[in-house]
């Protein structure tokens, strides 16, 4: 299995030949390299899934393969830094959608950065990503993820840049960079604490399932919690920074200013889906050693999938309602999680979760390619300049349509049976939060179709110019994520992927099952009723609840808030005092000295006048006090 | 002779050629000469100690000689060399390597200015070599002295006063220094100057409370200590390019290793006694710096203030007293010493170009200037700790080493100092995004050139050297590790 190592070498390699000589080459060149080498990626990736999944199973458990691990950096005699490809379950199936989601965007982009300024260096910035995000979910302990995390941080800002004359672009990738890097200080510190008690980084030994591994932790406290829960919360936070969860969702909406290819790949399919990667990584920690944080974790992603979906009702901005459901259907995988346990039905929640993952990983980047076609001929991402768009875009039109159908949930799609699977593990854990989910799941299919009726039906826009299908490179991405979409539903997920590796047949649970299909047929109707020709009810409903629309339309200002934060708090009230305090309290202290030596100097000099007179006339004053006083006593 | 002396020998030899040369042509031959050995004479000396490492010589310093020049105060030349000061001779010759090739186009009084740069060199390269306490301090000296003349001769702006301030509170940094000197040679009784030796004596704890806060602070002086740091954004800004990387690239080292080499190895006990003093101050430093760049609007301020804060990282992990925070340490020394003199290389260039430093006055460059701006991105990403740069391992091997004191004040200085990541995060993308992304601010600077190829060759190096040790940091970490655990650091 040496051979997993080109998987990681070749976009390397093909970042550093572009990045260095890519301006030395014809873009179409530049661009035929990227994709040749990606498909060559993507074939040893489908190469070394058929080879994993087929590969001998030991007690009905998948071996987890360490074909390439070396020391790369040592700390203590305990803990250091190893380099390495970890092949499971998780990661062969990350993989897998991490190969073909960046080789759709790669044949995309042909198309679709076309004659753009920087062409060579896109797919230089593509193939790093690529590289990153693959060696994140390959690493097997948490110090190579968190190295790989912060890369993928790196080519997210560089690639969210790109229109790097933009003042928009410039300023979404800083906050991007900025919100995550705030959110892998707690991943980091996490790290630092986990690997203070258990002395270790690796995967495997964190994860065996066995206690002895955090004993040195037990009877720890701090501040009422043990410090497992303290340390694998802090990890949560940089999974919920990376995986938009909210608080720290803000930079996502804003990533959009990016090419929209660039928006498929990472702030919809990959990277944004790290934070779900990395719990489902420590999932066994999780449940043994801090399962209230796991209930905590499940908490967050109920909140801001129906957050996220709320706000994606009354967005305008197609990118920006694509942008929400990610973060709103990014909460389901967290919820997943949440109220998953280990083993049989148990552990119906991780799997379904990780089958969400691999599902909406497709249809969503099938969206956002979709919206890209669209935004490339109507060179606007405002739903009002579009409109009728189904006659003139008939491709498009149709897989767009899929996506929407299975992020809807209907069946068969492939969304259908991941969500289903999803809300059945929160009704077995709740019932309260399996109504709370499926009454998110309903907002989705409406907003869903919202952003569909009136992209390709409601009233036509006046177009400056008639809008056109989009070229054959973006038309066959769209079709094969569009028949992914269809049948990846079939494929026996549980089979390859569950909590505890043994293989678990998915049953669907019919009541959960059709009671999911009717509201999702229901706010499809609805959907149709409001926007496919023109009707005035969501009108209505604004002057209705004129405050809660605004408050949508804001996103609830929790950019606001932040801004208030940084702008004031930061910048106004820390950075300008310190600043000022150096420059004048400490600096001035220091010119204080110096100057009241020169005063000093001043006032001492006329003793060394260099006059022979006043010498003379010092030296018999001197004298006479002195004779005086011997006089006197 | 022993083949360490070279270091000195080489700068010596460069003064005196300087001193007979005539034309431009003349004076550059030298430099780049001298340099490339000194370059080659580390490089073979980095080789040669993992070898002699690696072939089983334990003993603490390697090629050690030694001649007695002042028998009253049984003052020797003495020299040898560890894992750290390999480190740092190693890092020392590419900055003046690269110096002198950004400093390539000097025109005001070029021989006089290469004159001071050797002799600059001698001082600092003869630092790291020397084991004996008083030769120690007087290359340190030697070291600051031609910084006052190439600042206040060959700087920009207030330079004498920035000149004459820095030279000043340095001096007064000597003078603690003297005394904390001369107290360890009385006190630890041994009449010897060798820190080898004295390492081996013990100096009574009483007269350690005294001399190790001496020679602390007296150090820390010039590796930016809160709060006698403010010579650093003053000097760094008036200071010429080429002045700037040394100064910031080398000569802060010369505190970060001084602290560790006198004042924590002659003194432990004290230092584990007052330690949490100077925590608190280092502590301050990271913080502090990083916020002050924050709203800093001249490009050599917010570097000086992130030196600020990233030196203060080095000295706050050498009092973490542990093998692994202080091997972070010299790591972290390296690390800025390339990445600070690529940062001022840069800005020097940039400068040099556009006649502004104020970013407000900037913008879009890197449509222009490209080259330059894709390194300067560079140095940035190696600034906020990008994996696979230099800044990454250091800080990392310094917080993990850190981490490993168990206490409350120990964890809460270390997330404290943890917290910088985040602020380098925000000023490093400030710069950024102002000076090279968006649109051309000044119309002037359409029409700029991008770097030449004396430029792009010292940048390259720099870049280099910086990506070496990120990607592959295990040998000079494994270095670094193993001298320490030599030095028997019996806290």
């Amino acid at each position: 299995m040496e051979y997993t190592l080109l998987i990681l070498l070749l976009p390397m390699l093909t970042f550093l030949l572009l990045g260095l000589f890519g301006m030395k080459l014809r873009p179409a060149i530049a661009g035929g390299i990227g994709t040749l080498s990606l498909a060559l990626t993507t074939l040893l990736a489908y190469t070394t899934a058929g080879y994993y999944f087929s590969s001998p199973r030991i007690g009905g458990v998948l071996p987890k393969l360490l074909p390439i691990n070396f020391e790369w950096l040592r700390f203590t005699d305990a803990l250091h830094i190893d380099l390495g490809i970890l092949l499971d379950p998780i990661s062969v199936m990350m993989l897998v959608v991490i190969t073909t989601v960046s080789l759709m965007v790669h044949i995309y982009s042909l198309g679709y950065m076309k004659g753009e300024r920087g062409f060579q260096r896109y797919y230089a910035f593509l193939s790093l990503f690529t590289f990153s995000m693959l060696g994140l979910v390959v690493a097997p302990n948490i110090f190579q993820m968190y190295i790989f995390w912060e890369l993928v941080g790196v080519s997210s800002y560089l690639l969210i840049g790109f229109y790097y004359t933009r003042p928009a672009a410039i300023a979404a990738s800083k906050k991007a960079f900025i919100v995550t890097r705030f959110a892998d200080l707690g991943f980091l510190l996490g790290i630092l604490l986990l690997s203070y008690f258990t002395e270790t980084f690796s995967f495997e030994a964190l994860t065996s399932g066995n206690s002895a591994v955090f004993s040195a932790a037990a009877g720890v406290t701090f501040l009422g919690a043990s410090v497992m829960s303290w340390a694998l919360a802090l990890i949560f936070i940089g999974g919920a920074g990376k995986s938009a969860m909210f608080p720290l969702h803000i930079w996502l909406p804003d990533a959009m200013e990016g090419p929209t290819p660039v928006s498929a790949l990472i702030h919809a399919a990959t990277m944004v889906v790290a934070g779900v990667f990395l719990v489902a990584r420590l999932f066994p920690l999780y449940v043994l050693a801090a399962p209230e944080v796991l209930v905590g974790i499940g908490y967050v992603g109920a909140f801001t999938s129906l957050y996220a979906a709320i706000v994606a009702c009354v967005q305008t901005d197609i990118k920006r309602v694509l942008a929400f459901s990610t973060i709103s259907q990014i909460g389901f995988m967290m919820v997943a999680l949440g109220v998953s346990g280990i083993g049989g039905h148990e552990g119906l929640g991780y799997m379904a979760s990780m089958f969400h993952l691999f599902t909406h990983a497709m249809f969503k980047a099938l969206l956002f390619l979709g919206a890209g076609a669209i935004i490339h001929t109507i060179g606007s991402n405002e739903m009002s300049r579009m409109g009728g768009l189904r006659k003139y875009m008939p491709y498009t039109h149709i897989t767009f349509l899929v996506a929407c159908l299975a992020i809807a949930g209907i069946p068969p799609l492939s969304g259908f049976f991941s969500k289903d699977e999803i809300l059945a593990a929160t009704f077995a854990f709740a019932p309260q939060m399996g109504v709370f989910m499926s009454f998110t799941a309903g907002l989705t299919a409406f907003y869903m179709f919202r952003l569909y009726y009136n992209i390709f039906w409601g009233i036509p826009a006046k177009f400056e110019h008639t809008p056109h299908e989009a070229p054959k490179t973006m038309i066959i991405p769209l079709m094969i994520l569009a028949l992914i979409t269809l049948f990846a539903g079939f494929i026996p997920f549980g089979h390859f992927v569950s909590s505890n590796g043994q293989p678990y047949t998915i049953h669907l649970d019919r009541t959960v099952a059709i009671c999911s299909v009717a509201i999702a047929l229901i706010a499809i109707s609805i959907a149709t009723f409001f926007y496919k020709s023109s009707c005035d009810i969501p009108d209505r409903l604004v002057n209705m609840y004129p405050r809660l629309h605004r408050a949508a339309c804001h996103r609830f200002y929790i950019d606001e808030f932040y801004l208030f934060i940084t702008k004031r708090i930061i910048f106004r009230c820390i950075s300008h005092p310190i600043a000022w305090f150096d420059r004048h309290v400490i600096d001035g202290t220091l010119n204080g000295i110096a100057s009241m030596t020169q005063r000093f100097s001043y006032a001492i000099r006329g003793f060394q006048s260099g006059q022979i007179q006043q010498y003379a006339f010092v030296f018999l004053l001197g004298t006479l006090l002195i004779v005086l006083l011997m006089v006197l006593i | 002779m022993n083949f360490l002396s070279l270091f000195v020998l080489i700068p010596v030899l460069m003064l005196g050629g300087l001193f007979l040369s005539g034309t431009m042509k003349q004076i550059r031959t030298i430099c780049a000469t001298g340099a490339s050995l000194l370059l080659l004479l580390a490089v073979t000396l980095t080789v040669m100690y993992l070898g002699d490492r690696h072939a089983g010589h334990t003993a603490e310093m390697l090629y050690t000689a030694s001649a007695v020049w002042y028998t009253p105060l049984n003052i020797h030349y003495s020299v040898g060399v560890d894992g750290i000061s390999v480190a740092m001779l190693l890092l020392s010759s590419i900055i003046v390597f690269t110096g002198i090739f950004t400093s390539w186009k000097m025109e005001v009084f070029p021989k006089e200015y290469f004159l001071w740069f050797c002799l600059l060199s001698i001082g600092v390269f003869g630092f790291f070599i020397s084991t004996d306490l008083f030769t120690m301090f007087m290359l340190y000296e030697i070291a600051l002295i031609p910084m006052y003349l190439l600042i206040g001769v060959w700087g920009t702006g207030k330079k004498e006063y920035a000149a004459m301030k820095l030279t000043l509170m340095l001096m007064g940094g000597s003078a603690l220094l003297l005394i904390g000197i001369l107290g360890i040679y009385y006190s630890s009784g041994g009449n010897t100057m060798n820190i080898l030796e004295i390492a081996r004596l013990s100096i009574p704890v009483a007269l350690q409370r005294w001399f190790f806060p001496l020679t602390f602070i007296g150090f820390g002086v010039l590796g930016a200590l809160f709060p006698f740091h403010t010579w650093s954004p003053d000097g760094h800004a008036s200071a010429p390019t080429a002045v700037s990387m040394l100064h910031a690239g080398v000569l802060m080292k010369l505190g970060g290793y001084g602290c560790f080499r006198v004042a924590i190895c002659l003194m432990p006990e004290a230092a584990k006694e007052l330690s949490w003093i100077f925590i608190l101050l280092t502590g301050i430093s990271v913080i502090y710096g990083a916020y002050s760049a924050i709203v800093q609007t001249d490009l050599k301020y917010i570097n000086a203030y992130s030196s600020v804060s990233h030196c203060g990282l080095v000295l706050f992990a050498i009092l973490m007293l542990n093998q692994t925070a202080i091997t972070g340490a010299v790591m972290q020394m390296l690390s800025h010493g390339l990445m600070t003199a690529l940062f001022f290389a840069l800005i020097g260039m940039i400068y040099g170009r556009t006649h502004t430093r104020d970013i407000r006055e900037m913008g879009g460059l890197m449509k222009v200037i490209p080259f330059l701006g894709v390194c300067y991105v560079i140095a940035g990403l190696a600034s906020l700790g990008l994996p696979g740069l230099s800044g990454f391992v250091a800080e990392m091997t310094v917080f993990v080493g850190s981490f490993q004191e168990a206490d409350l004040f120990h964890r809460i200085m270390t997330i404290v100092a943890c917290t910088s990541i985040v602020i380098t995060a925000v000023y490093i993308l400030r710069v950024v995004g102002k000076l090279l992304y968006g649109s051309i601010v000044d119309s002037h600077h359409l029409e700029l050139t991008d770097a030449v190829w004396y430029e792009r060759f010292a940048v390259i190096v720099l870049i280099l050297a910086i990506a070496g040790i990120g990607l592959a940091p295990l040998w000079i970490s494994d270095m670094i590790r193993e001298s320490l655990g030599s030095i028997n650091l019996n806290f």
